[in-house]
């Protein structure tokens, strides 16, 4: 088994349970499960998204740090002419991979992708992102637990915040 | 309506590749229109891929990826003439989906 198969569900069942002790212990209150991660559970992660710092986003997805891999190759332009259409993938030999991000500090929202690679799923990912104006990519994977980075500087002549 | 969601998904008998293309405004919500005044954010947030009852990949997506926005992903298994079911939801709750043939 995966730590992927295992985190989520063993802490929803936590969560659960410290839930229904709050509702039982205290009567009818709102309880919300502020300590777990966008990372460990299944639903879009809403703060991470609107961070303005990448330290930020990055805590906030993962809880903790990543550590600069060279097994993680990020595949950007060195010059995007439009930055409404930048092509950006990441490929990676590591194993156990469960989840990839893509941020770029220099935009208004730091955050730009993430994606959930269940088992059996290939650790390579492309797509398109905007880039407002010049600016390092970050690519961070996740795999058996640990946060693993890329990152290059993509220069943009023509900054695409809108598309 | 025709469907948004223009999906292509290839097994060479041991991995599936899967690219997908989305017709969507991803509106950042920073840009102003002809108007002048911001266009409100829209975008899809969460993109889905389903093989056989199982979710094969998952899509968060911010303001940032491109307009009509692009993916490519690949899993293993995956059978000639078996479904991928393809759906996405944006920030104003609209969805599509789709299911097309693992060709």
């Amino acid at each position: 088994m995966t730590p992927h198969d295992r985190f989520p569900a063993m802490r929803r069942l936590i969560l659960k349970g410290a839930g229904s002790v709050a509702l039982a212990g205290l009567g009818v209150i709102s309880f919300r499960p502020t300590t777990a991660f966008a990372a460990a559970n299944d639903k879009y992660p809403e703060d991470a998204f609107q961070q303005k710092d990448e330290r930020e986003a990055i805590k906030l997805l993962y809880g903790r740090t990543a550590e600069p891999s060279d097994k993680v190759k990020l595949d950007a332009p060195e010059i995007a002419e439009n930055g409404a259409v930048v092509p950006i993938a990441v490929t990676t030999t590591l194993t156990d991979v469960t989840s990839v991000s893509f941020l770029v500090p220099e935009n208004p929202n730091v955050l730009a992708a993430y994606y959930k690679i269940p088992p059996g799923t290939m650790p390579n990912v492309a797509n398109r992102l905007k880039m407002a104006k010049t600016s390092d990519v970050i690519v961070i994977v996740e795999a058996g637990g640990k946060l693993y980075s890329a990152t290059k500087e993509v220069k943009v002549t023509v900054g695409g915040c809108g598309g | 309506m025709a469907s948004t969601i223009r999906v292509r998904a290839i097994t060479n008998g041991e991995i599936t590749e899967v690219q997908t293309l989305i017709q969507h405004p991803m509106d950042s919500g920073f840009i102003k229109g002809e108007n002048g005044e911001l266009t409100p954010a829209h975008f899809i947030r969460e993109l889905t891929f389903e093989h056989d009852g199982r979710i094969v990949f998952v899509a968060d997506w911010g303001t940032a990826v491109s307009k009509d926005p692009y993916v490519k992903f690949s899993f293993k298994g995956g059978n000639k003439g078996g479904d991928l079911k393809v759906s996405w939801i944006d920030n104003k709750g609209k969805t599509d989906a789709t299911i097309v043939k693992i060709q």
